[in-house]
């Protein structure tokens, strides 16, 4: 099963969220979309951060870096870290092959949803992607 | 003031390419084509097409051209052959570099001869304008800026020049290295130049503007089937770091001085030639300031970036990065920096990268080295 890029939510700034309600709480997987992946071109590492970190919606999560550059990531959602993708930055290869599901980077658990409104729905962040390419 | 951004001939040939544009130096450029690191590797095994016609092309013609040219450059310019090809450094009276720069001297069909200096796209307004006052005691040299008519395009890796031989009327093999020669291409006159900036064989070419086209896309066609790929910025880059190539606004800034960097080989100091900045410079030889430029290899999966903090053993900040990627040919991130003399020899040398220290051995430059 891969996830619904139509179903998830985006950041201005790239990350996608894929928000579910697990006993009582809503959890955000977040990503990095196939958009800023490509854009990114040639990952050669991915700073994580610390499972139990608490950040705010627009916080910075941790780093990819590609030959080129250093990129921030930024959390799309406010909460607590509560799991964190491991594998990935050793097989960086497979986030331009899968973003949306090996790709995961970050299990959030949301503490305030406020900021979900400021999340951008498929459409919109397709035409903010097609307005910057 | 805005600035308009300007478009090199070949604009639309990568626009149709799928390239990744990005403003450089005033123009718009490609930065890739498809990845860094296949262009890369296409360079190093293949070949790669490499539009650089934002560089500066400027033409020094008439009596007086060599005499202004051994003034302005570190290089003796007066003497070079025909056909010959020289890098060389233009300092400031304090011996700070203000470009590096190519000069060939050429010679067109009908016998005319003359110097062209290509310049760094960021330096040539700059460039122009400390020329300008020097040319008064020149008044039979013609100064002109031929950017903007013509297009420049770089041939480069292992199959370059066999390939591309197919369709010139000049066997580029015939030329030698750093030689470069006028030939014609579609009837209209093409400079061809055994030069690059990519540590492989291969050559560059300047034509007139609205030949690029058509000369791109038949270098493209003659060696598609060979794995030529054009590439962009980014591999540019990454191609002349592990070659261990200065790029001006990195390795090279007006404070910093050609001895410092180690391009003592591109100054004619010897017979006390005088040249703007000598005095300098004579200063330097004999009292060399307290960097120079390394190569570092940091023990790290990230690569080292250009402003990051080279320290030594003792936690002593002794350094800086200025160029550091990942280099694609030795799947290992690399850097160039500045590091003090005294701790060269030194090992156990740090990089702090971004609050991390990470061990990083000191090695010659370049990185890689064509066989």
């Amino acid at each position: 099963m891969t996830r619904d890029q139509s179903q998830l939510l985006y950041a201005s700034t790239h990350e996608w969220a894929d928000i579910e309600e697990a006993e009582g709480a809503k959890i955000a997987t977040v990503g990095v979309s196939s958009f800023a992946i490509e854009q990114l071109n040639d990952l050669v590492y991915m700073d994580l951060p610390e499972v139990g970190r608490v950040v705010n919606a627009g916080d910075e999560l941790g780093e990819v870096e590609s030959v080129k550059a250093v990129s921030p990531l930024y959390s799309p959602v406010s909460g607590e870290v509560i799991e964190v993708h491991s594998e990935l930055p050793d097989q960086l290869e497979k986030l331009n092959s899968d973003p949306y599901e090996f790709g995961w980077i970050v299990k959030i658990r949301i503490s305030d949803d406020a900021y979900l409104n400021e999340l951008l729905n498929f459409e919109d962040y397709q035409r903010q992607c097609a307005e910057s390419a | 003031m805005t600035q308009e951004i300007a478009k090199t001939p070949l604009d639309s040939m990568h626009r149709q390419a799928g390239a990744r544009m990005v403003p450089f130096a005033g123009f718009d450029m490609p930065l890739s084509y498809t990845s860094i690191v296949a262009e890369h590797q296409a360079c190093r095994v293949k070949a790669a097409l490499f539009d650089v016609s934002h560089m500066g092309r400027l033409r020094f013609d008439g009596e007086g051209s060599e005499a202004l040219l051994d003034r302005l450059l570190t290089r003796k310019v007066s003497g070079m052959p025909i056909g010959a090809v020289r890098y060389s450094l233009i300092c400031n009276e304090q011996g700070g570099v203000l470009d590096d720069v190519l000069v060939s001297h050429l010679e067109t069909p009908s016998q005319q001869r003359y110097h062209l200096m290509v310049v760094n796209a960021s330096n040539r307004m700059k460039i122009r304008n400390w020329i300008e006052p020097f040319l008064a005691e020149f008044p039979r040299v013609t100064f002109s800026d031929r950017t903007e008519i013509t297009a420049m395009i770089a041939v480069q890796g292992p199959l370059a020049i066999d390939v591309c031989k197919r369709i010139f009327h000049f066997d580029p093999a015939r030329l030698k290295y750093y030689h470069a020669v006028i030939t014609d291409q579609f009837s209209k006159p093409v400079v061809l130049s055994r030069t690059g900036y990519t540590g492989e064989d291969g050559f560059e070419l300047i034509c007139r503007a609205e030949e690029a086209p058509r000369i791109w896309e038949n270098l493209m066609l003659v060696g598609r089937d060979d794995g030529f790929m054009p590439a962009g910025l980014g591999a540019r880059d990454t191609l002349r770091l592990e070659a261990g190539m200065p790029l001006y606004g990195h390795e090279l800034t007006e404070s910093i001085d050609p001895l410092t960097a180690g391009l003592r080989f591109a100054c004619s100091m010897e017979d006390g030639r005088e040249f703007v900045g000598s005095d300098a410079l004579n200063l330097l030889a004999t009292n060399p300031t307290a960097k120079t430029r390394v190569g570092l290899l940091p023990d790290s999966r990230r690569p080292a970036r250009e402003g990051y903090l080279v320290f030594n053993s003792l936690g002593e900040e002794v350094g800086y990065v200025t160029s550091g990627s990942q280099s694609p040919t030795l799947d290992r991130p690399i850097a160039m920096a500045y590091v003090r003399r005294e701790d060269v020899g030194k090992r156990d040398l740090e990089i702090d990268i971004r609050g991390t220290r990470v061990p990083a051995e000191l090695v010659k430059i370049p990185f890689y080295r064509r066989k």
